[in-house]
């Protein structure tokens, strides 16, 4: 894993506590589940139908009538449960899911998100993500902070097609954490390293900083 | 009351030109890929297709398609295979693009009796776009409409042969909605076993959504991407 990505995965794995019930999108999010600390016990959601995901199997275990949402062979931990994808979709839409940790292509000042389509490519679909998003408990985004030509990708407005409006509740970077706000949105930590002239520099959203933190409307913790 | 086909052939023979086929499955996951390779079979055109996916280039729903079966696909995500891709990029596939509860609950709906019903998923995108909407205590929803289809086609891992089924594992998937949703509801099951035999405590789905019940033969169940712990512990 590329160092970016690992400071990535390594502060969201802070966003998991005890007792949760957490869904990881495919790719990057995925990683987070091998971060998640041994002594926490938490539900692993995968919308295919299950509840209570686990590593992957040993070798010559694996079975065709157990994968994941990306598509991969997986194990059940024990306490785990089974069921069909309108039960499964129940829990994400009905809110009961505690926490939705997905990757992104672009997120706006407003907390908007793109991450499933790039027009005039291959549309290949949504999957669940429209869903988990609109009905998760809270949204936290992972994402590299620019993109491959070094452009933002934390936006004034999105560019791409959405996948929700208004949706992100987090957003972790390897540069810098922000929240979304009635306020708008806010960085509330720098990333190891990073400074933040480079995130202004490397940041189209406007964002506010208070560089003490006993400044911050809601008092000084985070 | 006994619903038992004694061949896949048979079973799917009525599936005509232009039908509209609900199918269960989530990648290759707990595909009906017998149901599917009679159908290849048979030949019928012009299909309407509603499933999570569409298979691989060379399994699953994907050899309809290859085999030009298939006019329309309304599925959730359809990124793993190239035949989709050229298909729909020279416009001979049709494509709706639905988010995936929102796909499983338009099937469960379907198969419920309910025309129509209101979410919150997809407010705000394209995907929204054109349908109608509504506020409640503050929050904007948008109508989605319930799907039934002309036939279901449906993989459980057992089955009487009054049509009650289980499944395994994650094989359940859509497998289930979609046999409440099929005017006619075509299981193929790796087992069958006679009434009394499962024990009602355990059936996942009740055998009054289901016509007609086969067993499939053996199971190639294709893994999509193998995934592994090696033996000493590392990944």
């Amino acid at each position: 894993m590329s160092e970016e990505r690992s400071k990535i995965v390594t502060r969201a794995v802070q966003e998991i506590t005890d007792g949760m019930y957490v869904n990881l999108g495919i790719g990057l999010p995925t990683l987070v589940a091998n971060a998640i600390p041994q002594d926490l016990t938490v539900m692993l959601q995968s919308e295919n139908g299950l509840l209570g995901i686990g590593p992957y199997p040993l070798e010559g275990e694996e079975d065709a009538d157990l994968i994941n949402a990306g598509k991969e062979t997986v194990t059940a931990v024990s306490g785990a449960a089974f069921f069909d994808s309108a039960e499964s979709f129940a829990m994400i839409r009905g809110g009961h899911i505690d926490l939705a940790i997905l990757g992104g292509m672009e997120v706006a000042e407003n907390g908007d998100l793109a991450n499933w389509m790039i027009p005039g490519k291959m549309v290949k679909g949504m999957g669940g993500a429209m869903d988990l998003v609109s009905g998760a408990k809270r949204i936290v985004v992972i994402m590299e902070h620019v993109n491959k030509q070094g452009e933002s990708k934390v936006k004034k407005a999105c560019t791409l097609p959405l996948t929700g409006k208004a949706v992100v509740n987090r957003l972790i970077t390897d540069l810098a954490v922000f929240d979304f706000t009635a306020g708008g949105m806010e960085l509330v930590e720098l990333q190891p390293g990073a400074t933040i002239e480079e995130v202004r520099e490397k940041t189209e959203a406007a964002f506010v900083w208070h560089a003490d933190p006993s400044d911050r409307p809601g008092g000084g913790s985070l | 009351m006994n619903k038992l086909v004694a061949t896949v052939e048979e079973a799917v023979l009525d599936i005509h030109d232009g039908a509209t086929l609900i199918v269960g499955g989530f990648g290759l996951c707990g595909i009906p890929e017998h149901l599917i390779a009679a159908l290849k079979a048979r030949g019928s055109q012009e299909l309407t297709v509603v499933s999570n996916n569409c298979g691989v280039d060379d399994w699953g729903l994907g050899l309809l398609l290859a085999n030009r079966q298939i006019k329309k696909m309304i599925s959730s995500y359809v990124g793993e295979n190239k035949t989709f891709e050229k298909q729909f990029l020279s416009g001979e596939l049709e494509v709706e693009l639905v988010p995936q509860g929102t796909l499983a609950e338009r099937i469960r709906a379907g198969g419920a009796g309910i025309p129509g019903f209101y979410t919150a998923t997809g407010v705000g995108t394209l995907v929204a776009e054109g349908k109608e909407h509504q506020t409640f205590e503050g929050r904007t929803y948008v109508l989605e409409r319930g799907i039934t289809g002309d036939f279901a086609l449906v993989k459980a891992w057992k089955a009487d042969t009054y049509g009650n089924l289980v499944f395994r594992r994650t094989s359940r998937n859509f497998n289930p909605l979609a046999a409440t949703a099929g005017r006619v509801t075509i299981v193929e099951a790796e087992e069958i076993v006679q009434p009394g035999e499962l024990s009602p405590d355990d059936i996942h789905l009740p055998g009054i959504y289901v016509h007609r019940v086969v067993q499939g033969g053996v199971y190639a169940k294709r893994i999509e991407r193998r995934t592994v712990t090696s033996r000493e512990g590392t990944r």
